[in-house]
Parts: C-alpha cells; structure tokens; sequence
C-alpha cells in the first residue's frame, strides 16, 4: 500500500528525463511495464502450483493455479489496455501490428483458452489434471511470444530489435527510485488480489463438497 | 521551485506544440501538456481494471454466503 501510494506520487510528481515524442508518458514507465511484471508473476506462481497439483493430486493447489492464472489474466489485460493508450500517443496507433503487440495478443488467446478449457470440462479430478499440463504449457509458450521472438525482429517497443529497454532511463537515477519500488508495489497488490480470490475458490470448494 | 515548474511547463507546451504542428495530428488535448494526460488515461485503466475485479470476486462472495445460508 505504502509502495503504491508512493508509486503513484512519486510517478506524477518526481523529475523525469525530458525526451522526445514520450514526453511526460515516460511517467507511465511506473505503470504499464509493472502490470506486465505482475502478470509474469502471477502465471510463474501458477505454473508452480500446476506442477505441486500434478505431484500430489491436492485440489486446492488446482484452485490456487486457477486464481492465480485469473488474476494474472486480469493484469495481463490491463497492460494490454495501458499499452494501446501509450502506444497510440507515441506510436501514433494503438494498434499497429507490431511483434511485441502481436506476441502478446497470442499468448493472451492462449490463457483465455485456459479458461474455456476448465469451463469445458465437466469432471473435476480431470479439469485440474489436464488444465495443470495445459497451463505449464502456456507458460512456455509466453516466454518465448513475449521476451524472445520481439526481440528477433524489428519492434517499436523497447527492448526489442536492437532497442534495448531501459539503456536511455537506466542511467536516470530519479527514475529507479520510483521503478523499483513500482514494481514491488505492483507484484505485492496482484499477490495480495490473487490469494484473495484463491480463498474465495476454497471456499467455495468446500461449500459444493460438504 | 514555482519557477522550474513554470519553465518546465512551458517548454513541455513548446515541445507539445511543435509535434502537433509537424505532424498535424488529432486529439490534441491529449498531445498537450507533455502529454500528461496520458498517464492520466493510464491511471484511469488500472483503477478501473482492479475496480472490475474487485466487483467480480464481491458477487462470487455473495454467491457463497447465499449457499451457505441454505
């Protein structure tokens, strides 16, 4: 709580490098690139308690792996949302068919299959079992859609075809002391929304099977 | 301090300015002040996707209270 209010203060308010085209949107740095860290968190969380389901068969890692990948989804969106605003301010677009929307938007598909795919199955012990597999699978899949295939080819987003992410701001001291922080902050408020919508789910686990 | 402000203001309007003039784009408001009303809309997005969220797991609690009532 205090790192985000910090976060949102500091971002508005704390000196900024001055460049071209961004401008002031470089504030969104604080903002947008964390809910992508959070996302990255949230399915990293899943995918371990898609394999903890997968070695003991508990059902309540399952629902644990459901909520996280829900609100990891949830985040997912918000970057994307977040990213189209910036993009169309500074790219000129918000959608311009570049390899970095592009991958993202795949692997979105593939987790909001994650979802069909539990809703489409009726039997619970194999809803957990297959939609374990399916979302350590899709974690695999949004590495390389997100961090590595951008990076082959010629992008307008940072870190991407010889644009390295942060090499103009990284040097901007003022900045990290608000990144850094940004990014805990984030982490910390998806962590915290994902176990309570985990909670939820036992809870309504037991309250079906009693 | 007030002074920088108003120096920095200026020359974010300045800078704001000469890209509209260039480019003759649309949406202006947006492109003015530096753009920090993109960083507003930015703002505006995740409140309103937590926001959501939150809504959506209340109704789920909802739903549980209702079935253990019964």
């Amino acid at each position: 709580m205090v790192l985000l209010a910090y976060t949102v203060v500091g971002g508005l308010l704390m000196p900024v490098p001055r460049l071209d085209i961004l401008n002031e949107t470089i504030r969104n740095l604080y903002f947008h690139v964390p809910m992508w860290f959070t996302m990255l968190a949230l399915y990293g969380a899943a995918v371990v308690y898609s394999v903890k389901f997968l070695r003991t068969g508990n059902m309540k890692e399952d629902i644990y792996a459901k909520q996280f990948t829900n609100t990891g989804i949830v985040f997912s969106i918000m970057g994307m949302l977040t990213g189209m605003e910036w993009a169309q301010f500074t790219w000129g677009a918000a959608w311009s068919n570049d390899p970095k929307q592009l991958g993202t938007a795949m692997s979105m598909l593939i987790y909001f299959a994650y979802l069909i795919l539990r809703s489409g199955i009726k039997d619970e012990e194999k809803r957990a079992r297959i939609s374990a597999v399916y979302n350590i699978f899709a974690f695999a899949m949004l590495i390389p859609l997100v961090f590595i295939l951008p990076r082959m080819v010629d992008s307008l987003h940072p870190g991407n075809g010889g644009n390295p992410a942060f090499s103009k701001y990284d040097l901007d001291s003022d900045m990290r002391l608000v990144f850094y922080p940004a990014v805990i902050g984030w982490v910390l408020l998806g962590f915290w929304i994902a176990s309570l919508a985990t909670r939820i789910g036992i809870l309504k686990y037991k309250s079906e099977n009693d | 301090m007030m002074n920088n402000k108003i120096i920095f203001i200026t020359i974010a309007l300045v800078l704001a300015a000469a890209q509209v003039n260039a480019e003759t784009e649309m949406a202006d408001t947006f492109r003015s002040n530096g753009k920090i009303y993109v960083v507003i809309a930015v703002l505006t997005t995740i409140f309103a996707g937590i926001f959501a969220y939150i809504v959506y797991l209340d109704r789920k609690i909802t739903k549980i209270e209702k079935t253990t009532k019964q």
